[in-house]
């Protein structure tokens, strides 16, 4: 009856206007984005001058060539994507095993330990009761930091356990009766066909763990062991540029460059492994998005 | 008799049933052994809120002294900027931040183009992939002397000297406030969308038969198809409004801007970390958390009241 759509006045009028407030949105979204890549790109006394908006005016690749020579912004960057791979492979692997227990049907006290983990989700102790904790632990200066306390998160769990109470129950069978036991059957059967909500979980975790400096902040000195972002924190919050430049100068220091053109050249390299990244699990997060959503 | 033996038998079948899942049962107590260290001992940490702490000794050998730590809290002189600015920061993200994405999730979904819709989603939600370390370098150039904003502030004869704008605090809102949104607006669509997504088109078709135009569309049938998920999204603002996005205002403070950026998460971190007053910060961090527990149920029964959506 209505095969035949065409527009109304108003509403082509109102398609030209939303389209063009979404490429406004995109635009603003993108070009600070933009103003600090070609910043990173351009020679650093130059760039002090101001005024660069959208191209380079005198290209350079000095900046980066200082950033990947400078042995402390290497080393934070190493202990980055060791805490980033090490933090996310525990996490999901950890939680998910959890999950996989939590979402059994007679699972004696079942209830009771869904109900411990929904009382963490409300309450806390707070940040001094879990420093303290952490002290206590002797995981202060600790690679362990990064990791074992950001094991587990309840609000992942009732994504996975979601998810696990969907899969077939005939596929389990199968496995048991071929003399599979549950650790078999979490690894080998259920693992392979939760793969949309592990890269959902995996990708969040990955996203924290690499942009996550509070953790280096207050629970590491050692300097060998800070992650790029407390590094980059510690310039750039605390505006101390002079650190940058002593950093680089084990390096053969160039004129051209300058403690503000680094920053922006590690920010840059910083930010570019989550945005390869990202694209590519994008399909799979907004279904995970959802799914926590139905239990809040 | 018999009652005796039922018990003792089914008591015997309740342990032969927890050996027969002891696989399941040691995965899951592997996850309560965690909770209990990283959630609930915290929690029972919390005490020395109540106690004069000192980092050498236990916590059960700190002596009690009650109140005191709470008392001085209220008495403190930066009790009203805390309040102020931890307040004043989380009202306005609430009435800007939180409709800003719904809005720009109706009007994306009215985009026609589908690989458009796509390409302006992937756009819109990379900066929440950015960390607040590196947006607060984006912002400081941005803000720098020599920076874009004075720039084109300067070009415009709108201001004669260039302004530095972390250095003042009566920027110091804004600059929260816009960022957050810029780095979100995308993001926090993504739910809504995928909420309207699930809208049938039968009812968008009656609407068009009915004569509805585009915004009557929007208002009467997209807005209440999706009024409990903006209902569950909003109980959780609510009870997010005195954590006041503690890593956006920790990468933007300075002393210069402190009396507009000192929420009250900072002042725990300071007080606590910093100075080492666990006890004392301890304090303000278990007041934060019991009026958060609170904001968190009105929210919720409020919620329950007017349209039947609830957490718990």
């Amino acid at each position: 009856m209505f095969a035949i759509k065409r527009k109304t006045k108003g509403e082509a009028i109102f398609d030209i206007i939303n389209n063009f407030g979404m490429l406004c949105i995109c635009f603003l979204t993108l070009y600070p984005i933009w103003y600090v890549l070609v910043n990173a790109f351009n020679n650093g006394n130059d760039a002090m001058l101001g005024g660069i908006y959208w191209w380079p005016r005198m290209f350079t690749l000095e900046n980066f060539k200082a950033v990947f020579a400078s042995p402390g912004i290497m080393q934070a960057m190493w202990i980055t994507v060791a805490k980033t791979a090490i933090g996310t492979v525990a996490h999901v692997l950890f939680t998910a095993m959890v999950a996989y227990a939590y979402s059994r049907k007679g699972l004696i006290g079942g209830k009771f330990y869904i109900l411990l983990g929904t009382i963490t989700m409300i309450f806390s102790g707070g940040l001094i009761p879990g420093f303290l904790l952490i002290r206590n632990l002797h995981m202060l200066d600790n690679f362990l930091v990064y990791i074992i306390p950001f094991m587990f998160s309840f609000f992942d769990l009732i994504i996975f356990m979601t998810f696990f109470r969907e899969i077939p129950e005939g596929l389990e069978e199968a496995a048991r009766i071929d003399g599979a036991n549950d650790w078999s059957i979490f690894l080998r059967v259920v693992l392979p066909v939760s793969m949309p909500v592990i890269a959902t979980i995996a990708l969040f975790h990955g996203v924290f763990q690499w942009n996550d400096y509070f953790t280096g902040m207050i629970y590491i000195n050692n300097e060998n062991l800070q992650p790029i972002q407390t590094y980059l924190f510690r310039v750039v919050a605390q505006s101390s540029s002079n650190q940058m430049m002593v950093a680089v100068q084990g390096s053969a220091i160039n004129r051209t460059v300058t403690s503000q053109s680094i920053k922006l050249a590690t920010m840059v390299v910083t930010t570019l492994p989550i945005v390869f990244v990202y694209p590519f699990l994008q399909r799979y997060f907004v279904k995970g998005m959802m799914i926590g959503s139905i239990k809040g | 008799m018999l009652p005796m033996n039922v018990k003792s038998s089914s008591r015997r079948s309740l342990w032969r049933r927890f050996i027969a899942q002891r696989h399941l049962q040691v995965m899951a107590l592997l996850g309560v052994a965690w909770m209990i260290i990283f959630n609930y001992i915290p929690m029972y940490g919390i005490i020395i809120a109540f106690k004069e702490f000192n980092i050498v000794k236990a916590i059960s050998e700190a002596p009690w002294v009650g109140l005191t730590h709470f008392k001085e809290f209220l008495q403190d002189d930066n009790l009203p900027n805390v309040i102020r600015n931890t307040l004043g920061i989380s009202l306005i993200k609430l009435c800007i931040g939180f409709p800003l994405p719904i809005i720009f999730a109706l009007f994306l979904n009215e985009v026609r183009s589908v690989r458009y819709k796509k390409a302006i989603q992937t756009i819109s939600y990379l900066p929440h992939f950015l960390s607040w370390v590196v947006l607060g370098g984006i912002l400081a150039t941005w803000l720098a002397d020599v920076g874009i904003i004075n720039h084109i502030l300067q070009a415009l004869h709108l201001i004669d000297e260039p302004i530095s704008y972390l250095a003042e605090p009566k920027y110091f809102w804004t600059i929260i406030i816009s960022s957050d949104i810029w780095k979100e607006l995308g993001w926090s669509a993504i739910i809504y969308l995928a909420a309207i997504s699930g809208v049938s088109p039968d009812m968008y078709e009656a609407a068009t038969i009915d004569g509805a135009g585009r915004f009557q569309k929007m208002w009467y049938v997209t807005l209440p198809a999706i009024k409990s998920t903006i209902s569950i999204l909003f109980i959780l603002a609510v009870s997010g409004v005195l954590s006041s996005n503690f890593d956006q205002i920790l990468v933007l403070r300075n002393s210069l801007n402190d009396s507009a950026s000192n929420v009250i998460d900072y002042y725990v971190y300071q007080t606590g970390i910093l100075s080492g007053r666990f006890s004392y910060s301890a304090a303000v961090g278990l007041i934060k958390s019991v009026i958060t527990l609170i904001l968190l149920l009105i929210a919720n029964k409020v919620s329950q009241k007017i349209n039947d959506t609830s957490l718990f």
